[in-house]
């Protein structure tokens, strides 16, 4: 955390929270965002108050387009969002001017809901890149290709991936599943300190679902924090969260315990969005 | 005759820091001008011009006559206006045709070269003397309208490969230069190619001997340092009998606020079995990115003629600078199963404009060409990719495959594909396959979110969309070849 505080430092609330910094990793105030701009302007986001403890593990539900996907991309930095009002902490330190490749190296994943294709690009070099900037961030030494490659296929074998992934471009041609498995192989190489994973259940069979989980629930620990974004309760019958929320119309609509997914299963989204 | 107490070596150059090939820094690199005492004609073209070019040459008479003949053609030839550039028009009056450093007639050694030129090609990365030349490759060195230097021939020539400049090798080869100068682009082909056959003062020639691999890599590295001088160099590349050959040429060219001319020939030969190599990376100095002033305008002419069977020309270009670029290497298959390759890159940003591509022309029978041409505009740059594929009557079996992508950075750049295919015999096979695409934002972020910059993002990008050409490319130059794409790409992102 960095003593200057940045726009926090006049928040009183904040200050208290510096006492104990080890404890919220991420905290997200009245966030408000939209798209757009001029006429064309979209809300999405109306003023969102979520706070991640290190160790814990969130899931984020509520029916489509009620912002989850938008949450995750205004957190992992994505320019097309304007963020209006509000704050977005991560570990104390207000991150709301730094680009997305910024906050990733301080530690930031997020795992996309629908990969995208970059044809020509060979999946394991992207891979090395991402690690060693990571690495960099962190002054450590950078991987050649041959120590990464040892990571990597370690990683590789966990997630029951095909070697043949190494050499293809990235994402190009996958299936829904293959996409989603490397979204959880990209996590596992860079070692997050927080993971914000979309709809990463979506698209898959129930046996690529308990390898997703896998390798999500191998991520978990007490120095860690994890957000599952998710449509359905499937995915977290496999990853256990600790706290559930329900995003409906831009706004946290309710906070529970896992038992609030059961809920939700079984009732819909209805009796909480009225 | 000059020696070196007369010469005006007080002014020394920019630095430009240690750089490769082709540089890493943001800046154009290689903007710097070398001081030095120049011999030079007035401005202006003319009859008189070419006879005292030839003179002072001190050429043969054929060599006159060709010059003659060109400039005579050149006179009643038009300035092609079909390329999708625009530029004002050139005052072909207002450009010096001969320019060289003053120098001994002959020089007998490196000692003889003028120290401020030597330090000229350290700077540019190409050492040119004994202890620190480039131990694979054979270099010869053009500066403005003369060939300064060349290494490695020697032991070149204990493999009876001749390597040399044009000039020299008009005195000591005539009977090969009569026999091949022109015989692939004559001297009315075009209007550039007319004014070079009128007034190319040097350049380099290759000849490889039969059953001969070159034993190293061979490579011009041109030079122009003077403001109002053009560079109208000449390459002449032939492969006899079942030998091979690699070539490269590197450009680059100081930062002036005025347009210089470069109107280059290059031909290349090869008889039966025989295999030319050539590839270029390209980085004149393309003018002010923000204001477009100043810059090379490229205007050239390159072919190759595969005249023997089973013979091969591969063409492999790395077009990252020029103002303006006008460019289509090109093969005419006239033995029979010869094959001919076109594989390009061509980058253009700023205010750039770039036509270029390839003419493949299939005579003989069971000829084939392939084409790979990636084109990338960033900025408010114009990119497009011409190209004809012509098969002849006779041509029975013939094939080409053409594949020409376009990738567009930004919102203000525009690319353009000019396919022309002609076909006159059923029995062959033509396919042309094209693409245009554009970097997303989604792409971009989907890097930023792994923590990669944009801008690294970007060229990685670019250099994956340009993997297949790149390949071709021998590998140190590859490696070049990416950086200098990498480094052109920064900040053309809006």
């Amino acid at each position: 955390m960095s003593p200057t505080g940045g726009l926090a430092a006049s928040d009183p609330e904040t200050q208290t929270e510096r006492v104990k910094p080890v404890d919220t990793m991420l905290e997200v105030k009245s966030l408000t965002a939209h798209v757009g701009e001029g006429d064309a302007i979209t809300p999405i986001l109306k003023g969102i108050d979520l706070s991640v403890k290190r160790g814990e593990v969130h899931a984020i539900m509520g029916p489509n387009g009620s912002g989850k996907s938008t949450l995750s991309k205004v957190i992992a930095g994505h320019p097309d969002y304007s963020v209006t009002r509000g704050e977005l902490l991560f570990n104390g330190e207000n991150i709301l001017a730094l680009a997305a490749d910024e906050r990733a190296r301080k530690g930031i994943f997020m795992g996309f809901q629908y990969p995208v294709e970059i044809p020509g690009v060979n999946n394991a070099e992207f891979l090395r890149m991402a690690y060693n900037q990571r690495r960099k961030a962190e002054g450590k030494e950078e991987a050649d290709p041959l120590d990464f490659e040892e990571i990597l296929d370690v990683k590789m074998k966990e997630l029951d991936m095909d070697a043949r992934f190494k050499e293809r471009a990235i994402n190009e041609g996958y299936s829904g599943g293959e996409k989603k498995r490397n979204e959880i192989l990209q996590m596992a190489i860079l070692d997050p300190a927080l993971a914000i994973l979309d709809e990463t259940d979506s698209g898959l069979d129930v046996d690529a679902l308990k390898i997703v989980a896998g390798g999500i629930n191998r991520l978990r620990g007490p120095s860690r924090a994890i957000v599952l974004i998710t449509h359905y309760q499937r995915l977290l019958d496999y990853v256990k969260p600790d706290i559930v929320h329900v995003l409906s119309g831009g706004r946290i609509v309710k906070t529970g315990g896992k038992e609030l997914a059961l809920e939700v299963e079984t009732k819909g989204y209805d009796w909480l969005v009225k | 005759m000059e020696n070196a107490s007369d010469r005006n070596t007080s002014a020394s150059t920019a630095p430009a820091g240690d750089a490769g090939v082709m540089g890493t820094a943001t800046e154009y690199k290689y903007g710097f001008t070398t001081n030095v005492e120049m011999e030079s004609f007035g401005k202006g073209i003319s009859e008189d011009v070419i006879r005292a070019i030839s003179a002072k040459k001190n050429e043969p008479p054929f060599l006159l006559e060709f010059r003659l003949k060109a400039y005579k053609k050149w006179l009643t030839m038009k300035e092609p206006n079909w390329a999708h550039v625009q530029y004002p028009a050139i005052d072909y009056q207002d450009i010096v045709y001969f320019a060289k450093p003053k120098q001994k007639p002959t020089l007998t050694g490196l000692d003889e070269v003028d120290p401020e030129i030597l330090k000229t090609f350290e700077k540019l990365g190409i050492p040119l003397d004994e202890q620190k030349r480039l131990s694979n490759v054979a270099v010869d060195a053009v500066f403005d309208s003369v060939s300064v230097a060349t290494t490695h021939k020697k032991k070149l020539m204990e493999h009876g490969v001749i390597f040399c400049s044009i000039s020299e090798a008009i005195h000591e080869y005539p009977e090969l230069i009569e026999q091949y100068l022109g015989s692939v682009v004559p001297v009315a082909d075009n209007f550039y190619a007319a004014l070079n056959s009128a007034v190319f003062t040097d350049g380099s020639f290759v000849y490889i001997p039969p059953n001969t691999k070159c034993p190293m890599e061979l490579s011009t590295y041109f030079r122009i340092n003077t403001e109002e001088s053009g560079q109208f160099e000449r390459t002449l590349i032939v492969c006899a009998e079942g030998s091979y050959v690699s070539y490269l040429e590197g450009c680059t060219a100081p930062k002036f606020d005025t347009n210089q001319l470069h109107a280059a020939v290059v031909e290349l030969v090869t008889l039966d079995n025989a295999e030319i190599k050539y590839s270029t990376v390209q980085n004149w100095y393309a003018g002010d990115p923000k204001t477009g002033k100043g810059g090379i305008y490229n205007f050239v002419t390159k072919r190759g003629k595969c005249l023997g069977k089973d013979s091969k020309i591969s063409w492999t270009q790395v077009e990252t600078g020029s103002a303006i670029t006008w460019k289509y290497p090109s093969c005419i298959l006239v033995g029979e199963g010869s094959v001919g390759e076109f594989y390009s890159v061509a980058l253009t940003n700023g205010h750039m404009q770039a036509d270029t591509g390839t003419k493949m022309i299939h005579l003989g029978k069971n000829t084939r060409s392939s084409i790979i041409s990636k084109g990338i505009a960033g900025d408010q740059s114009s990119n497009a990719y011409r190209g004809l594929v012509r098969i002849a009557k006779n041509a029975t079996g013939a094939r080409n495959f053409s594949q020409c992508d376009s990738m567009l950075v930004g919102n203000r750049s525009s690319a353009h594909t000019f396919p022309y295919i002609e076909t006159g015999n059923s029995a062959s096979q033509v396919e042309h396959e094209a693409s245009t695409s554009k970097i997303s934002e989604e792409q971009l972020f989907y890097f930023q979110s792994r923590g990669i910059p944009r801008e690294e993002a970007i060229s990685m990008i670019v250099n994956g969309f340009c993997k297949d050409v790149f390949n071709q490319l021998p590998m140190e130059f590859a490696v070049e070849a990416q950086k200098l794409l990498a480094l052109k790409l920064e900040n053309s992102v809006g």
